[in-house]
């Protein structure tokens, strides 16, 4: 204290004080976001380090000196400076077809298109928030799988293909979009089974939740490619599409279940004892009273399952179906596009990306949506 | 009540209506669905294996495998060796990815879930978009990208990219790093590293016990630090330094001598610990989170040290959230090794659930000693969070 020294100023006679510091604008910016302590300031060169000599390059890759169309590799790497210089996308133009429909018959290739207008249509009428008769658009939605089977498979006036023809993004699309669609409401079942006071029904959902979710899938889908037909009564057999749908649905609806629980163990048990008080049955409390507020909890985990579901279907490639992997690996082994595994791979990451990223943006905007409504 | 309606429907309709004879209905009902169901499968796998000539046993695990294992770092294996022991170097090579696996996802994934919480923006942004592209991509296309990179784009061995002056080689055929030669002595010099270990966890207690007692702190990090690496370091000289490098060297067209990491590992192991360290780094973000801001204010208030703060009173309370899902993404990459099988990494899946199978023939037995093998490990890690959640769990009034 004593270094310290006291001017006096006479009233009026002190020099103005800088202006403070700005926290406004875009330098105020950096240096709050950026540049705020020494720790950050070497993060933040540290950044821009990485991001200099990483993104030119990348950028340069998929775009700059890629080429987009050539009649094979060698015409590709022709075309470019130096071989391997830019991505060869004339590979996944080329094959784009291919990699969309699998070998669905060419003329009937109007019915996965008409599909996947139908289920965008069921996907906007469901999500869309405020849209008129809310009802039918769910019933439509339940009805979905049905149609879109029907006109998939055929039969009943449309010429039937054979699932074995299935292939690409379709047969992932349609992978992913059965499992999302059936193992909500059996992991719903599970959940309450899991959750009932019957110690039999109790025991055996357990041990179904366990076993699947203590197993990776592919075992449960080689078990569905090579021994399920001795589980059936003999002679009989199905499809391998079919088994692996069970299969996939059936592994989701056991995690699904688990999150279901946790939504089911998070609502306070005044919840349950009202439903009871007001003489509902076991039936109408948990359809008006504990179902919409516990799926309301467990929406993130539910999406997040669906995710992963999604993302799992490649797994089929391991049996020998052809989904979007298979092909473009089976396509990767013909001489003309040997060893542009880059392309494909990035492609195909892609396509995986769009799907999931907005899945769980929707599903992070649904949290918001439903969360504000118990905002106090 | 109409007439028409005889006495035993009569019954069965009160039984159905009192709740706890409904109970015992229901129950009846299940098991008897569920036995009928086992029975006609049982019935039906007896028909149908009778059908193709197969007898269920599991004796064929005897049976020479004649199949060829590269990786096996733990125990002999030739193609004269059995099936069981096939299934064993599988069961190993599983353990052994995912060992590993564990330890780099969740090195990775707590930096990453620390830098996603920066208060750089720039930092912040690049986690964001690191981890959000990463984990929205399946695994299986993270392990095929990353093994076809490695073996179509790293140079072959002729040409090998030399790290640190010829100790490390990476090409194609792998990654070759120098494997330590224990000598005799070495033994020795182990059991005084193990004798320090116990010395230091004695003291800790004592330490702890010391200071609930009467406040007094001792330095315990550095005198344990100072302990093991003294003493393990004298009786590594003392013993006359019991331990040299193998090196690889370049001979023909491949490397001889070393340790090889082969493309195979690397490529499961890599993918499967930065995919699985995005999740463990939003797991480890939500956990931070999760403790409230009022908790470090307190410890603030209280006098404690920022670094104190975050040891006693941030990380526990994280710790009670993050670990129960840490543990299932654990499991999750143990069983996401299964995947090995499509880039050749002789796990379980791939040797008994793969080749034994398309061999013998015999799907129910290998597929069973396959399940219940990841059973078992998943039943394993179950049984430790759930003693951990015992043990963390708050204690309310």
């Amino acid at each position: 204290m004593g270094a310290q020294t006291t001017k006096q100023y006479a009233p009026g006679t002190h020099p103005d004080l800088p202006p403070p510091v700005r926290t406004t604008g875009p330098i105020a910016w950096m240096r709050i976001n950026l540049f705020s302590s020494p720790l950050n300031i070497a993060l933040t060169i540290a950044s821009v380090w990485i991001l200099w000599s990483i993104v030119p390059g990348i950028l340069d890759w998929v775009v700059f000196n890629a080429v987009w169309s050539a009649t094979d590799r060698k015409d590709c790497w022709g075309q470019m400076a130096a071989a391997r210089d830019g991505a060869c996308w004339a590979f996944i133009r080329g094959s784009f077809k291919l990699f969309l429909y699998g070998w669905y018959p060419e003329d009937q290739r109007w019915r996965p298109n008409l599909c996947f207008v139908l289920f965008l249509v069921a996907v906007v009428g469901v999500l869309r928030e405020n849209m008129p008769g809310k009802k039918y658009w769910l019933w439509y939605a339940v009805a979905f799988p049905f149609i879109a089977a029907w006109l998939l498979v055929g039969g009943f006036g449309l010429p039937p293909v054979s699932t074995n023809k299935f292939g690409g993004i379709l047969l992932t699309v349609v992978i992913g979009v059965t499992g999302i669609a059936f193992s909500l409401p059996i992991g719903i079942l599970l959940a309450l089974g899991r959750r009932s006071n019957l110690p039999t029904l109790r025991t055996v959902c357990v041990v179904f939740i366990e076993f699947i979710r203590g197993v990776p899938l592919i075992t449960l889908l080689f078990v569905a490619s090579t021994m399920l037909t001795y589980f059936l009564p003999p002679g009989s057999t199905f499809d391998l599409l079919m088994r692996v749908l069970i299969m996939v649905t059936l592994f989701s609806s056991a995690y699904i279940a688990e999150v279901v629980r946790g939504g089911l163990q998070g609502l306070p048990s005044g919840q349950y004892e009202a439903a009871n008080s007001l003489g509902l049955t076991y039936w109408r409390a948990h359809q008006l009273i504990i179902l919409p507020q516990a799926l309301k909890i467990s929406i993130p985990g539910i999406v997040n399952t669906f995710i992963g579901l999604y993302k799992d279907s490649v797994l089929v490639l391991i049996i020998g179906m052809m989904d979007i992997l298979g092909l473009g690996r089976a396509r990767l082994n013909d001489a003309d596009w040997l060893g542009l595994a880059p392309e494909l791979y990035l492609f195909i990451a892609l396509f995986f990306f769009i799907c999931c990223f907005s899945m769980a943006r929707y599903s992070l905007n649904l949290e918001k949506r439903l969360e504000t409504e118990h905002r106090r | 009540m109409t007439p028409t309606r005889s006495e035993t429907d009569n019954l069965l309709l009160r039984l159905w209506r009192n709740q706890e004879s409904r109970a015992v209905i229901i129950q009846i009902v299940t098991m008897a669905i569920l036995f009928a169901f086992i029975a006609l499968i049982a019935r039906n796998i007896v028909i149908n294996l009778a059908a193709v000539g197969k007898e269920f046993s599991f004796n064929f695990l005897m049976w020479p495998a004649a199949y060829d294992i590269t990786f096996s770092p733990f125990i002999e294996y030739t193609n004269q060796s059995t099936h069981l022991r096939a299934a064993t170097v599988g069961a190993l090579n599983t353990l052994l990815v995912a060992f590993f696996g564990i330890i780099l996802a969740s090195i990775l994934g707590f930096t990453l879930g620390i830098l996603r919480l920066s208060s750089n923006w720039l930092v912040n942004r690049i986690a964001y978009v690191f981890l959000e592209f990463m984990r929205n991509v399946p695994v299986l296309i993270h392990i095929l990208a990353l093994y076809s990179l490695i073996v179509v784009l790293l140079p072959p061995a002729k040409k090998a990219i030399n790290i640190g002056d010829g100790t490390f080689f990476l090409s194609n055929r792998g990654f070759y790093v120098p494997s330590p030669v224990f000598e005799s002595g070495a033994g020795i010099v182990g059991v005084v590293l193990i004798i320090a270990i116990v010395c230091v966890i004695g003291f800790k207690r004592w330490a702890k016990k010391v200071q609930n007692e009467t406040g007094k702190i001792y330095p315990v990090f550095w005198i344990s630090t100072a302990v093991i690496v003294g003493t393990t370091g004298i009786a590594f000289l003392a013993t006359g330094m019991p331990l040299s490098w193998d090196m690889p060297v370049l001979k023909g067209f491949n490397f001889k001598g070393g340790m090889a990491l082969k493309p195979e590992f690397l490529a499961l192991w890599l993918a499967l610990s930065y995919y699985t360290a995005c999740f463990i780094a939003e797991i480890v973000r939500a956990g931070i989170l999760a403790v409230s801001h009022g908790q470090t204010e307190a410890a603030r208030a209280m006098g404690l040290r920022p670094n104190r703060t975050l040891q006693l009173i941030v990380i526990p309370q994280a710790l009670r959230v993050i670990v129960p899902p840490l543990c299932s993404q654990y499991l999750n990459l143990t069983k996401n090794s299964s995947l090995a099988i499509a880039i050749g990494y002789m796990d379980i899946t791939a040797t008994l659930g793969g080749i034994s199978l398309m061999q013998t023939g015999r799907e129910m037995e290998t597929m069973m000693i396959v399940m219940g093998f990841y059973l078992v490990i998943s039943l394993t890690i179950s049984a430790f969070m759930n003693w951990f959640n015992q043990r963390i769990k708050l204690t309310e009034r």
